[in-house]
């Protein structure tokens, strides 16, 4: 009985040393959240529930400001936080588009001119397909668009991003042959692809999920290792979980996105901390664990040394593919 | 009638103080929002979304959507009084907005202009409220070749029906085009006409282009023309709303018109802009005296807004019934909806009617209280054209580089802002037309990528715009359009013959 008082005393003793003794810096003005896409999209939505959930918890005293710096496919807003060297006011929510916005294009930024944080999620990438269209499975489809060479429409966001590297993944894998029509958005995309303009996509689950439930678009298979874990029914027949593997739908090509969170280089060791350690209580709140699951999206938190191999090796990844499929600049 | 039965059930929803009261609110805020050139309505939605992340998804969608009217209705009254567009979509009330204010007309402009809006926007309302359904199926026919057409459209429309001579429209639009293209191009993936600079890698912004071309260089000629020490005379007097209201009735076919143009626009992406320099253009071409046009004429400022509004209102039913954003601010409701816990989408009409059909009462509401409010302030806003140009215009300088500086936050929009002040000034002296540039910088872009996405598919081929009867009927409209003044050519010549003929007969 004695023990346990004491080590708990101890423990609330090394709590209350903890913040003292770690968290020395403090942001003493706005912190700005720097989004590389226009209002509305998927990380202008993932900084603004950040922005909730700091407000709502009172993790900061400060106010958050989000500015949307859309410019040249997000390089504006990413460029503009790497030249802002040691200014510790200032994230920005990122996604593989840090390495594929270089690889493609002439826009002057290397993702190691930024200090990562941590990856605050997966992205996962679905196949979708109309729902009054013929296909049920992954292998019809595929044995469908290569009876057809290039008459199959895949619709995306942006040239030689994240869909289109997918789309060129499949294309290697089968020997099928797409017409690849890129769009401003995802939400663009689905409307298309119920329109029937488009063949099929490759939307993330949040881009598409209102057309799935309203029975509008049908998923083929999830492009990742695993099948999604979220198992609360979605549509009246299927959950997140129920839809395939592409592997084990019998197409063995595989894609998921990072969503992280960076800051100026150029900064001191405390400050990174302060962010990490901010972002280890955002991602766990239940408010964060009820947008991972609304938005299909992988629940992941990667900081430090990890946080880097990682980067360097899906950076590698995209260069191979990339490269295979011609999408490197001259 | 069940849309009436859930429109009353909506009433029902909205109508407690506190709704009413954060719908005074948004209006007023959403007036300053639009009056600041540069702030707009998806900034200013966007800076005070996060004030609503605890109030109900009904409250915070009443508040915001009463910014965004209130933008509508604030972006003509700098149009009016100073020849600076506050938004995009007044630039077409600029046109004999400020002619009016100069002849001393203010209130009777900025009354034409608030009341356009207000039909303007009901009639979009209406078209949500009954056909909702309908309509949200006809959008999901639009492709990139249905795109392109409409695009298309908008441009032929403005070579033919313009009264300017045809060279110069092309060449102010082609400008337009080529500085739609600097920036990220999205079928390439790759940066165009950057020229390495950074700066230029966003391209150039619509709102900081139209400050400088509209505001700056007005100032520049309004200083050429000798500076006056004397403020207009304008009459603080209610009555010219009354007096305004009784000229109304004249400008009925205008007005259905430009209800038409419109909603057309909101409902097809091509949004409120073009629909305000369509709707401009058709009243121009469609008058007893054209060439009283640009020179205060009250039908030039109603036309121009009634179509915004249509448009600005009917660009908020593709958002609701299928999840698409018809403008930036509706892009900016809809992260908005998520945030709030609703899905938008298809299901959203049949999932939350308590919140669909409130934010549609809340529209009917907002656009009457945001209406009487900014009648109320017409007077007001007329008397600062009492104060002497040179004491107001370093202050209108002021506003327009704190508005291009708040677009994107950036110090080199200022300068992007006073070039453009000066490429105005030249346009305005060598009487090149300045809506072309203006139209072309707005659509450029998307009639680019509909264009470029159209011929992904077809492999080059052109017989994709006359693949289906819809957009092979739009593609064949416009074509008509932009021949059309040819034909006129061709009769004045055959009349001139004849004439000729019967003269020597």
């Amino acid at each position: 009985m004695k023990i346990s008082t004491l080590s708990v005393a101890t423990c609330m003793a090394l709590t209350m040393a903890a913040p003292a003794a770690y968290a020395q810096w403090q942001p003493t003005k706005a912190i700005e959240i720097v989004v590389p896409f226009s209002p509305g999209g998927a990380s202008d939505q993932m900084a603004r529930v950040v922005q909730a959930i700091i407000t709502k918890n009172n993790l900061i005293k400060q106010p958050i400001v989000i500015q949307n710096k859309a410019g040249a496919s997000g390089a504006e807003g990413l460029i503009d936080v790497a030249s802002d060297k040691g200014n510790p006011h200032k994230i920005i929510v990122a996604s593989t588009a840090i390495y594929t916005v270089p690889l493609a294009s002439s826009v002057p930024f290397n993702w190691r001119d930024l200090n990562p944080i941590a990856m605050i999620a997966q992205d996962q990438f679905v196949l979708w397909v109309n729902a009054s269209s013929p296909y049920t499975t992954v292998k019809e489809y595929i044995a469908a668009a290569k009876q057809k060479p290039e008459a199959f429409r895949m619709g995306g966001t942006s040239s030689k991003r994240e869909d289109q590297v997918i789309t060129a993944q499949m294309e290697q894998a089968t020997g099928a042959k797409f017409t690849y029509i890129p769009y401003k958005g995802g939400g663009e995309v689905s409307t298309q692809l119920v329109g029937k303009h488009l063949e099929s996509c490759t939307n993330n689950p949040s881009e598409s999920v209102a057309q799935w439930r309203a029975n509008q678009l049908r998923a083929l298979c999830v492009f990742d290792s695993s099948r999604i874990g979220y198992k609360t029914k979605i549509t009246e027949t299927q959950a997140w979980s129920d839809i395939p593997t592409c592997k084990e739908a019998g197409l063995d090509v595989q894609y998921t996105m990072l969503r992280g969170i960076f800051m100026p280089t150029g900064v001191t060791a405390e400050q990174t901390k302060f962010y990490v350690d901010l972002f280890a209580k955002i991602v766990a709140t239940p408010e964060w664990k009820e947008y991972l699951e609304k938005n299909a999206l992988k629940q992941e938190f990667v900081t430090g040394e990890a946080f880097n191999t990682f980067l360097a090796k899906d950076e590698n990844r995209h260069r191979e593919i990339m490269k295979a499929a011609g999408f490197l600049k001259q | 009638m069940e849309e009436l039965s859930l429109l009353a059930n909506g009433f029902g929803v909205i109508l407690t103080w506190q709704n009413i009261g954060l719908m005074m609110i948004g209006i007023l805020l959403g007036i300053i929002v639009g009056v600041l050139p540069g702030l707009g309505g998806p900034n200013g939605v966007a800076i005070l979304l996060p004030l609503t992340f605890g109030m109900s998804p009904t409250s915070a969608i009443i508040l915001l959507s009463c910014i965004y009217w209130g933008a509508l209705f604030g972006g003509a009254i700098t149009s009016v009084l100073f020849n600076i567009p506050g938004e995009a979509w007044s630039v077409a009330t600029t046109f004999d907005g400020y002619p009016m204010a100069q002849n001393g007309q203010a209130g009777a402009a900025l009354t034409n202009a608030f009341s356009g809006s207000f039909i303007g926007a009901i009639t979009g309302v209406l078209l949500i409220t009954f056909l909702a359904p309908r309509v949200a199926a006809f959008a999901l026919e639009f492709g990139p070749p249905e795109f392109f057409a409409v695009f298309f459209l908008t441009f032929c429309s403005f070579i033919g029906l313009g009264k300017e001579p045809k060279a110069k429209i092309m060449a102010a639009m082609g400008l337009g085009l080529l500085l739609a293209a600097v920036g990220m191009d999205t079928v390439s993936g790759d940066l165009r006409m950057t020229f390495g600079s950074r700066e230029l890698m966003r391209g150039f912004d619509f709102l900081v282009v139209v400050i400088g071309l509209f505001g700056i260089s007005e100032i520049l000629i309004t200083i050429e023309e000798g500076l006056a020490f004397k403020g207009k005379s304008a009459k603080i007097d209610l009555k010219v709303v009354l007096k305004t209201w009784a000229q109304l009735p004249r400008y009925f076919v205008t007005m259905i018109r430009s209800c038409v143009v419109g909603c057309w626009m909101g409902i097809t992406p091509g949004g409120a802009v073009a629909a305000s320099f369509m709707g401009y253009g058709l009243a121009k071409r469609f008058s007893k005296e054209p060439d009283s046009f640009g020179k205060g004429n009250p039908e030039g400022v109603l036309a121009p807004e009634t179509a915004a509004h249509a448009a600005g209102t009917a660009a908020l039913l593709p958002m609701l019934a299928l999840g698409i954003p018809g403008s930036a601010t509706a892009a900016v409701l809809l992260g908005g909806l998520m945030i709030w816990g609703l899905q938008p989408g298809p299901l959203l009409f049949t999932e939350q009617k308590d919140f669909v059909w409130g934010l549609i009462a809340s529209m009917y509401l907002g656009n009457i209280a945001g209406l009487i409010i900014v009648l109320s302030t017409v007077p007001l806003f007329a008397a600062i054209l009492k104060v002497p140009f040179s004491i107001i215009a370093p202050m209108i300088l002021m506003v327009c580089a704190v508005g291009a500086y708040t677009v994107l936050g950036s110090v080199h929009d200022i300068w992007i802002m006073a070039l453009f002040g000066i490429v105005g000034y030249i346009f305005k002296k060598l009487t090149y037309p300045l809506a072309p540039l203006v139209l072309a910088l707005v659509l450029g872009d998307r009639l680019e990528d509909a264009f470029r996405q159209s011929m992904l598919t077809s492999k080059g081929s052109l017989d994709i715009f006359w693949s289906n009867g819809l957009c092979g009927s739009i593609t064949t409209i416009a074509i008509l359009l932009l021949i059309s003044p040819a034909f006129g050519w061709i009769r004045d010549r055959i009349k001139a013959s004849k004439s000729a003929e019967s003269k020597f007969a």
